[in-house]
């Protein structure tokens, strides 16, 4: 069963999500990949100030391809989040309530999603152009120097996703595939 | 030179918006052997991708990746009009400025500054007997590049070794290499062979055909079934269906040596090879 799940996130919503659960995502979202992470983190640890408000906010892993005429944005899927895993902390400890990317995450950021409520989907990077269908309109709000890297405000209706870790210690990259574990057919 | 810029910039822009007829086959077949509901349903939605992808000319990842060129060259050609490497360039410059495609190069790990037209392509030249240039373009994903890896086993450890360490690297990879994945592996020569090797076997056609090599063939199957043993499925959610296709190529070594590489590609497969 699908459920639709409006953003920015509701807490209460959040609480009820549970690993393995597929979602439709609609409404307000910012994105953010490596190079935009590190200016995060400078402007954390500088003092300085961040392009958005972590607080309720989710979090997009992603780098579009160029949006043809006509178009909101380009190819848009997720990317490996592991690599955001030594940034991650800082925001979700500042209200990040949810983030989208594929791949595992640290135990460091599993803690601190659980610690502060914050839940993290899986999308699919192969369906990048299903998924370029449902923003329906995109913004740079900061950093655009950073070309494909630069962070965006995006409006998506229906965005289909799926929980990975939920807030009760659930996580379909490790529970999923332990259910089809099997034996080689030859050692 | 013309003919060979145009013939990348074209290949470029096709291999990013059409998947290959015989991967989309394989990519059916790999739905059809999925047991986990929520793996067919991501199988489904990577075959509805490929379908929006062609038709609407969005590419189907963003990733749009580095431009892997493989040359082989007949030692009688000659070409004429210019640098070849730089015709090679200018293909891709044209083909990822015309078809939206993500320039993703950076000019070094250490100065990342965007080189921003997705040049240089990555090159690897074979001169062969004969006048004629096969040109093969792989457009390379960085998510499954990274998840690859290459070991430099022991004789003593043998096949079982180099089995055991294929299906580590995978279930590491896990998710990060966007399952069901292709697995390209090269077997012996030097460091460096093996690599390449590892990388071109992913480039096979169609994509799960066996290797000609009886020994190889056989390898390649039991590792299908040791990787897709592994329960990782479609995009990591758990299934029984992790890859699509294993392709082994060996080469001869050295008396001390057994190199192992393993080049994983994603379940955007984007390849195209043409005769100039």
């Amino acid at each position: 069963m699908t459920r639709a799940v409006r953003l920015p996130l509701d807490a209460e919503v959040v609480g009820e999500l549970r690993s393995g659960d597929s979602v439709l995502l609609s409404g307000p979202l910012v994105t953010g990949r490596d190079a935009a992470h590190g200016r995060f983190a400078e402007a954390i640890e500088g003092g300085g100030l961040l392009p958005f408000d972590p607080a309720g906010e989710t979090l997009y892993f992603v780098g579009p391809t160029p949006a043809r005429p006509g178009h909101a944005i380009g190819a848009a899927g997720p990317t490996t989040a592991s690599r955001m895993d030594a940034w991650s902390p800082l925001l979700v400890e500042r209200g990040l309530r949810g983030m989208i990317g594929k791949g595992r995450r640290s135990e460091a950021v599993k803690d601190a999603m659980l610690e502060h409520g914050c839940v993290y989907f899986g999308a699919i990077e192969g369906t990048a152009a299903l998924l370029s269908q449902c923003v329906v309109s995109s913004e740079i709000i900061a950093y655009e120097d950073l070309g494909a890297e630069a962070v965006r405000r995006l409006e998506v209706r229906d965005f289909p996703a799926l929980v990975v870790n939920d807030l009760h210690g659930g996580d379909l990259y490790r529970d999923g595939p332990a259910r089809w574990r099997r034996a080689p057919a030859s050692p | 030179m013309d003919d060979v810029a145009d013939t990348v910039r074209r290949l470029c822009i096709e291999a990013n918006h059409e998947l290959r007829g015989d991967h989309v086959d394989a990519l059916r077949r790999a739905r059809d052997r999925e047991q986990s509901p929520i793996g067919q349903e991501v199988l489904d939605r990577l075959l509805a991708n490929a379908e929006v992808s062609a038709r609407e000319q969005i590419a189907f990842c963003q990733d749009t990746g580095y431009a892997v060129c493989f040359l082989e060259i007949g030692q009688d050609v000659h070409f004429t009009g210019g640098s070849l490497a730089a015709a090679l360039d200018r293909g891709v410059a044209d083909g990822y400025r015309e078809g939206y495609l993500r320039a993703s190069l950076v000019r070094s790990p250490v100065d990342r500054t965007n080189t921003g037209d997705n040049t240089p392509a990555m090159v690897h030249y074979d001169l062969v007997e004969g006048d004629g240039v096969r040109l093969t373009l792989l457009v390379k994903g960085a998510g499954c590049d990274n998840m690859s890896a290459l070991r430099m086993l022991t004789p003593a450890a043998g096949v079982a070794g180099m089995k055991r360490f294929v299906v580590e690297t995978i279930e590491a990879a896990g998710p990060s290499a966007s399952p069901p994945v292709t697995v390209g592996i090269g077997m012996g020569g030097t460091f460096d062979r093996a690599a390449v090797l590892a990388k071109k076997a992913l480039t096979r056609e169609p994509t799960g055909s066996p290797s000609p090599v009886p020994e190889l063939a056989e390898l390649e199957a039991e590792l299908v079934d040791a990787i897709d043993a592994t329960g990782i499925g479609p995009a990591g959610f758990g299934g029984t269906v992790t890859t699509v296709a294993v392709h082994v190529e060996a080469y001869p070594t050295h008396i001390a040596a057994f190199p192992v590489a393993l080049n994983l590609d994603c379940h955007s497969h984007r390849v195209r090879t043409v005769t100039l």
